[in-house]
């Protein structure tokens, strides 16, 4: 496995804040990647300093083997969808379009204005006049028709409605599908991510909890319910990720590669929401300075 | 990247140049009268050769026009640096579109160097134009006020407007460099600009090169007056008009280098010198005796006689001849600072911003 973007003991600090620290992790060439974690867990500054609108305090980061905007070729290797997707009010969507193809010497005139045309924006709307949804697939279009190895977008969909935030995706996904870029896109919201992404990173307070393929990560996670027994005395191939206790009842959520052999259990798949809930969780606890085993809820 | 830069900013150039265009065809339409006033005039007078006791119409004729467009010229650079160089950077990182700019195939340098370069450019063509239109039109003005050089006027002709534009427009971009946020930058770049200005013109550009240093007889022309100090009375005499030049200070002395003590004054001129208050003068306040409705003029003219006799102005100015001179020194003063400024923004995008 490749790693189009590969971060080392990365940190960005603003004034006496670190707003990402001590960040390690890879992610995969080939993949639809979805970066979760909380607000303020660092998606949003990891993201800028892969385009090189940030540049790191600490430690390092190379994106497709190079340094992050260190030069026009670079630059140009990397398609990016700001947070908010910004464009410039007074220009159309024309110009956005031409202001794209003066830029960069890669730029496919035929996707572009297809992209228009398929989304049934007017090229001579001023892109201030253009709702959430449709200034997103503005942006989208700029990005994609640099035609890109690599397309990062931070947080698309976070400003849009269900429905503009529906299609937005969907045209994404026919984008990746046609062209074969590796993507990653970050979310606050699992919801929005699990349509579209074959891996997931969950990422919480600049430490990367879990990392896989999507459909891995589903295969080796269980919810097991059963009569109330401390987690220490499960096997050892099943580690406990989130459990809760009523009096006689206790709820696991366990990852583990081998079956579930214990009868006592009764054993569930769990969905994408509630194993990243689980590891948000996890870590918030262990932030907490108490061990998330011994959480109990009445 | 100009394609971008001149899209970003076509809207306000045209609207620009259609003020300049109105402002030539009033100065085209007002201009030849004044020419034509002015020669009438000169022929006259040189004809009864006595040029120097009448004053020359086109001084006092379109006097509003004057006004009008030397403000403008005045304020020109100000509004460069605060329209077109404090938004150039600040309204991008406010409105987060620097994010698209810089995710581009081209760099923050590339980016910044053509921005600069296209609105930099327009922004002196302005400053230059608006004072070429300026100069054209009051030449027939300066050349009978024949001070062009003093004060206000070096400002508002020929090429020191456009130093002052370069200036403003990088003291704007900077201001929204380092403070991100529009309107503080604006703000902000009128009080430096304004500043720096004022200071420039009285503290530096008087002793751009050393004054010419030269002795006159005290005539009873303009601004002769006496001042209590201190000290004791004082002849106050201000630097008589040198054609076309300078004039910067003046002192009254005899030939040993002394100035009138309040003895000898009091008694060349008794009759002005008992107008002035008795009392003690608290600090350096000096009290000015009026001498336009005081003493009978007869009395005033035999007081500067008096004094002529035994004392001698001793006048610095920088003289005409400098003129270009000081033109060329002032506007690269202020293209250097608007270069250094401009080599600070590239620093703090580049490192900054990061």
């Amino acid at each position: 496995m490749t790693a189009v973007l590969e971060a080392r003991g990365l940190g960005k600090r603003y004034g006496r804040r670190w707003a990402l620290s001590d960040c390690t992790l890879e992610i995969p060439s080939g993949h639809v990647v979805g970066l979760v974690g909380p607000n303020g867990a660092g998606k949003s500054t990891l993201l800028n300093l892969a385009v090189g609108l940030l540049a790191p305090t600490t430690g390092s980061l190379t994106v497709l083997g190079g340094v992050p905007a260190e030069g026009p070729t670079q630059l140009g290797r990397i398609g990016f969808v700001a947070q908010d997707t910004p464009t410039f009010s007074g220009l159309s969507v024309a110009d956005h379009l031409e202001l794209g193809a003066r830029l960069n010497p890669g730029w496919d005139r035929a996707v572009a204005a297809q992209r228009i045309t398929q989304l049934g924006l007017d090229p001579a709307q001023r892109a201030g006049k253009l709702s959430g949804g449709q200034r997103a697939q503005l942006a989208l279009t700029l990005a994609v028709a640099k035609r890109p190895e690599f397309l990062i977008l931070d947080e698309p969909v976070a400003s849009l409605d269900p429905l503009a935030r529906r299609e937005f995706l969907q045209i994404l996904m026919e984008t990746v599908a046609e062209h074969g870029v590796s993507v990653v896109l970050s979310s606050h919201l699992v919801a929005d991510l699990e349509r579209v992404c074959d891996y997931l990173i969950v990422i919480v307070a600049s430490r990367v909890q879990i990392a896989g393929p999507v459909d891995e990560l589903l295969a080796s996670h269980r919810r097991l319910i059963g009569a109330r027994r401390e987690p220490g005395t499960l096997p050892g191939n099943q580690e406990v990720i989130e459990a809760s206790h009523t009096d006689r009842q206790s709820t696991l959520l366990i990852r583990t590669d081998a079956p579930i052999l214990d009868p006592a259990w009764t054993v569930e798949e769990i969905g994408l929401e509630d194993l990243v809930l689980a590891y948000m969780g996890q870590a918030a606890a262990a932030d907490r300075g108490r061990p998330a085993t011994l959480g109990v809820v009445k | 990247m100009i394609w971008l830069a001149w899209r970003q900013f076509r809207t306000q150039v045209l609207v620009v140049a259609g003020v300049l265009a109105a402002i030539a065809v009033v100065l085209l339409l007002t201009g030849p009268h004044l020419v034509s006033l002015s020669d009438a005039y000169l022929k006259l007078c040189h004809a009864d050769r006595d040029c120097g006791s009448t004053t020359n119409p086109v001084v006092n004729t379109d006097g509003t026009i004057e006004s009008g467009f030397s403000d403008l010229l005045l304020l020109a650079p100000a509004l460069i640096g605060i329209f077109w160089g404090a938004p150039l950077v600040a309204r991008e990182l406010e409105t987060g579109t620097y994010r698209l700019g810089w995710t581009q195939s081209i760099t923050r340098r590339r980016w910044l160097a053509v921005k600069l370069g296209v609105v930099g450019l327009v922004s002196v063509a302005v400053a230059g134009l608006l004072s070429l239109m300026v100069t054209w039109w009051s030449s027939p003005i300066d050349t009978a006020n024949a001070n062009r050089f003093g004060g206000a006027m070096f400002a508002l002709r020929d090429i020191t407007p456009m130093g002052y534009a370069a200036f403003a427009f990088a003291l704007g971009v900077t201001a929204g460099v380092l403070m991100r946020r529009t309107l503080p930058a604006m703000a902000s770049t009128l009080v430096v600009f304004v500043a720096a200005r004022v200071a420039e013109t009285d503290w530096v550009r008087p002793y751009l090169m050393p004054p010419v240093r030269a002795d006159m007889a005290l005539t009873p022309g303009n601004g002769i007056g006496f001042s209590l100090t201190p000290t004791g009375l004082q002849m106050v005499t201000n630097p008589p008009t040198i054609a076309n030049g300078w004039g910067l200070s003046s002192e009254l002395v005899n030939n040993s280098g002394h100035a009138p003590t309040t003895a000898f004054l009091k008694s060349a001129c008794p009759s002005i010198a008992n107008v002035a208050p008795a009392g003690p003068v608290v600090g350096r306040a000096r009290i000015h005796v009026r001498v336009a409705g005081g003493p009978p003029q007869q009395a005033f003219q035999d007081c500067i006689a008096k004094v002529a006799a035994k004392y001698h102005e001793v006048v610095t100015y920088q003289p005409a001849s400098r003129f270009w001179a000081f033109q060329g020194i002032e506007t690269a003063i202020f293209i250097a600072l608007g270069l250094l400024l401009v080599g600070l923004c590239f620093w703090w995008v580049r490192h900054r911003l990061a």
